[in-house]
């Protein structure tokens, strides 16, 4: 009988999780005041903004969002998408806090991490966070965020 | 490797149905056949994507990484082997609650999509820095 409520309680809980998760996977929020510096990501920031993307191997989302922070970072002159193997810089991923990859940083020209997204971001999202982080040129009013 | 999506969430509904059927008839023959179907799936023999394939022919519009949810059926395995060993034991609460984990996990994944288990991987590194994992293509 026990087992019968450990079994519904599972499915409750497991729906709940579900449903909270599909609300906030990729949702952009504001950084928290971290900064990177181009040694830490061991390539060059952007000029106007970088993408920095943490990966690891067992990932499904990682390879979907790869494709879209590519796809802006051709579409926005630039900005840089820059992709960190988590495992190689646990560094890194202690001090920034990341629990999940994907992980998405957008960084100002300084690098200061202006916004942060756990899970796929949806690319419409990642133009108007590029537009917080560089907020003398809108990246987004130029170039038409297009279907994904 | 490449795997096909809808295989592995086939997988997960006969996985979850699985292990919720053994926390309500607290069979452990049941947990044992899951426990086998894990271990397959860490080979990638899963016994859930080849009945699949059997009856579904047609090709999938996209193919995914086949390691991630490969990793996921190891986790999976740690979890029945404990919910075993609670069940051969006598140890209740072991038993429900790894069983019930497995159970989360299966569901999240047959329901939502999301791999639960393929995301405890940063944080398992994150607290095992030294243990060095080998990735096979």
């Amino acid at each position: 009988m026990t087992g019968l409520w450990v079994a519904l309680a599972t499915l409750a809980l497991a729906t709940t999780i579900g449903v909270i998760r599909l609300r906030r996977d990729g949702r952009v929020r504001d950084g928290d005041g971290d900064r990177l510096s181009a040694a830490d990501l061991g390539s060059g920031l952007g000029e106007r903004a970088t993408l920095v993307q943490f990966s690891t191997a067992f990932c499904q989302p990682c390879r979907a969002t790869r494709r879209v922070l590519a796809d802006v970072s051709d579409l926005v002159p630039g900005v840089v998408h820059v992709e960190i193997d988590a495992e190689s810089r646990l560094d890194l991923v202690r001090r920034l806090g990341i629990m999940r990859t994907p992980t998405v940083l957008v960084l100002d020209p300084a690098g200061a991490v202006v916004k942060k997204a756990a899970g796929q971001p949806r690319k419409a999202d990642v133009l108007v966070a590029l537009a917080a982080a560089v907020p003398d040129e809108r990246p987004a009013s130029s170039h038409q965020p297009d279907e994904m | 490797m490449r795997a096909d999506p809808r295989a592995l969430r086939f997988g997960a509904a006969v996985t979850s149905l699985i292990l919720a059927t053994t926390l309500v008839t607290g069979s452990v023959w049941l947990l044992a056949v899951q426990a086998v179907a894990f271990a397959l799936g860490v080979v990638w023999r899963s016994p859930y994507t080849m009945l699949f394939k059997a009856i579904v022919r047609s090709a999938p519009k996209y193919t995914e990484d086949a390691r991630p949810p490969r990793f996921a059926q190891g986790v999976g395995l740690v979890f029945a082997v404990g919910g075993l060993a609670g069940y051969l034991a006598g140890i209740t609460p072991l038993a429900l609650v790894a069983t019930a984990a497995a159970l989360l996990a299966a569901f999240l994944n047959a329901a939502f999509g999301f791999c639960l288990g393929c995301e405890t991987y940063l944080l398992i590194r994150r607290l095992l820095p030294a243990a060095t994992t080998e990735v096979s293509q």
